[in-house]
């Protein structure tokens, strides 16, 4: 528990980081160091975006399984990384 | 009378009338008039037309029924929706096959008691989830959270790992035969400045992965010391941490099961760690074990499995004695092997008392019974642990020897540096060395190249890293290329296996790792025409040629 608190930490503090969110089964966020609005945004649009590329990923092959999904824009990157229930959500900015 | 519209008046018509009805009324001087007076009188009714009444006929009536038809109110209209994906219908077949295997399972033991059990399980667990949920469902977060760690740490350090994976050299073309070493990462744990990196071991399985050992070896620096697992995803922050009472001072990792690691303490405990228990602290210590050191432990190294399938290691200490450890069940069990003869300016009577500390020991790669031991007197005594006497003695060094390693591919050769400023290298069969460098500066540790047998790298306590390789040039480096600053030492140094990489530690704590050169990765160059072969036999012919040539 305590673990996982000191990576995000961790995480937050890396260089160009914009912010970290928990988002919980029903994509409703329940840690974020980003503001509430910008924070029920991404975890909604990203919940849905994370259950459609599992699914894929499954389709294909059911033995397989989603571990990490990346999603490169011009001004950052947005990093999904899925559990059984959760998701952990930060947005980078790539570039120095 | 008829209106003619011709003159504007009525005139008289004497044609016939256009209506004729009959009246009601009866003139009172005819016949019927006449009685009707005459009833009048009386006051009887007449019987005319108008005193008849008429009975109509009734049919009965039925009054009006309503029949309807109403059928039974609609079942509840539920929306229903799923999909069918590969999946779901896989996800399913699991579950229905899990469950028929616990509940042929549940057959073999008494049913109700194994039932009533469940169910009381069952609901403490479910009563436990309700009241940890946010506790519970976090922790296994961790390796989503680690995943999310490497990818962020993968963008900030996109040049290097770039530059890892792709950059070659292209200037070596014109240096000749002169190589280069890249930096590429550092690791530095922020609350270890001042703790000397006194080991480093990759791990064989998992090659992004190597070990730390941090301690002093001087009694004015701190007592403490620590073991830490970087990898080199994850540059910022180790991936394991334990914190040691003393300093490490050497650490080794197990070839097959690389969660156990061996460490060798600055007081004379050596330990075990197990890097998939939880837990800061060692599986086995050697503390409470009757055979344990009373010099710091100066070189572990994991030998084979004994008969009964024990793991077990050996250490080498300065109380001059080398011991092996195996794991039983609960604790460490030490078996003397070898004791160093003393110092030749020791006199006899003192022999017990004052000892020769054994400084590092290698394992023959093909003969793993065969073993060399370095001492501080500067010789190699070269062992085997069916005999409790060494078998041959080397004059190496004229001071302390820092490494011996033998050669991973040539089974007669092997590597000696010192702090007289020299390396060495051996043929096992000769007292002399077959060469010599001079590195200008206490050599702290050498390495062979794993991919080639004639490449080995050297650390000098002026910071500078040496390459060779005989095969290109028998007398000077390839490379000699400083990599910490001036007042720092480097302290140790290893290849990975199986990338061109070697890793270096300073004695603040920071290891850096490097890229070789393409030109330090050379095979000699084949005759026209033949392929360029690989392999042991090509390493070990290689080495040999450089032999009969030196004698």
């Amino acid at each position: 528990m305590a673990e996982v608190e000191d990576t995000l930490k961790r995480i937050q503090a890396q260089h160009g980081v914009i912010g970290t969110i928990v988002v919980n089964g029903e994509g409703i966020p329940i840690r974020t160091t980003l503001d509430n609005s910008t924070s029920v945004q991404y975890a909604g649009l990203l919940h849905q975006l994370t259950m459609k590329a599992r699914s894929a990923v499954r389709d294909i092959d059911p033995q397989n399984e989603l571990t990490f999904l990346r999603i490169r824009s011009k001004k950052h990157e947005i990093m999904v990384a899925p559990d059984k229930e959760y998701l952990l959500i930060a947005i980078q900015n790539p570039s120095e | 009378m008829r209106f003619s519209f011709k003159e504007c008046c009525f005139k008289p018509v004497a044609d016939e009338p256009d209506i004729e009805i009959e009246g009601s009324l009866v003139h009172k001087d005819s016949e019927e008039g006449q009685i009707l007076c005459a009833e009048k009188e009386v006051g009887r009714k007449s019987k005319t037309l108008f005193s008849c009444i008429t009975t109509a006929t009734q049919t009965t009536i039925n009054p009006p029924r309503e029949v309807a038809c109403q059928t039974e109110s609609q079942p509840l209209l539920v929306n229903y929706s799923a999909t069918a994906n590969q999946w779901e219908i896989y996800d399913f077949y699991q579950e229905e096959l899990q469950k028929r295997t616990s509940s042929t399972k549940k057959d073999e033991k008494e049913n109700e008691i194994a039932e009533g059990a469940e169910g009381v399980h069952g609901n403490l667990s479910l009563l436990r989830d309700f009241t940890d949920k946010s506790d519970h469902d976090l922790a296994m977060l961790s390796t989503a959270a680690k995943l999310l760690e490497y990818a962020v740490n993968e963008n900030i350090n996109g040049d290097i790992i770039a530059d890892f994976k792709h950059f070659e050299d292209e200037a070596d073309e014109f240096r000749g035969d002169k190589g280069t070493l890249l930096p590429l990462w550092e690791f530095q744990y922020n609350k270890v400045k001042s703790l000397p990196v006194s080991a480093l071991c990759w791990n064989k399985k998992y090659n992004d992965l190597f070990a730390v050992g941090l301690g002093s070896h001087k009694f004015t620096e701190l007592e403490c010391g620590m073991l830490l697992f970087y990898t080199w995803r994850n540059n910022n922050h180790p991936e394991f941490l334990f914190n040691t009472d003393s300093g490490v001072m050497c650490v080794d990792i197990h070839e097959q099961k690389s969660h156990l690691v061996a460490v060798g303490l600055f007081n004379g405990n050596v330990c075990v760690y197990n890097l998939m228990a939880k837990g800061d602290q060692p599986i086995y210590n050697s503390m409470a074990s009757s055979g344990k050191h009373s010099g710091t432990v100066w070189q572990v190294k994991w030998w084979e499995d004994d008969l009964y399938g024990n793991h077990t290691f050996f250490s080498v200490s300065a109380d001059g004695r080398v011991v092996s450890w195996t794991l039983g069940k609960y604790e460490l069990f030490s078996t003397n092997i070898i004791k160093l003869p003393p110092m030749d300016k020791v006199p006899d009577d003192l022999n017990n008392v004052i000892v020769t500390a054994g400084l590092t020991l290698d394992f023959h790669k093909q003969k793993p019974y065969h073993f060399l031991v370095g001492t501080e007197a500067g010789k190699i005594h070269k062992g085997s642990t069916h005999y409790t006497r060494f078998i041959k003695t080397y004059e190496a060094h004229f001071r302390m020897v820092s490494c011996v390693r033998w050669n991973p591919f040539n089974p007669k050769v092997f590597i000696t540096c010192g702090m007289d400023w020299r390396v060495n290298i051996w043929d096992e069969t000769t007292d002399s060395p077959v060469f010599t460098f001079d590195l200008k500066s206490s050599v702290m540790d050498v390495a062979w190249a794993p991919y080639s047998s004639t490449v080995f790298a050297a650390v000098t306590a002026d910071g500078k890293v040496h390459v060779f390789d005989l095969s290109i040039n028998r007398f000077e480096a390839l490379c000699q290329q400083r990599v910490v600053s001036t007042k720092r030492h480097l302290t140790c140094i290893e290849f990975n296996p199986v990338h061109p990489i070697i890793i270096v530690g300073n004695d603040r704590g920071l290891v850096i790792s490097l890229k070789l050169s393409p030109n330090l990765r050379k095979n000699p160059k084949e005759e026209k025409g033949k392929e360029p072969s690989t392999g042991a036999e090509v390493e070990i012919a290689k080495m040999e040629k450089l032999l009969i040539l030196m004698r």
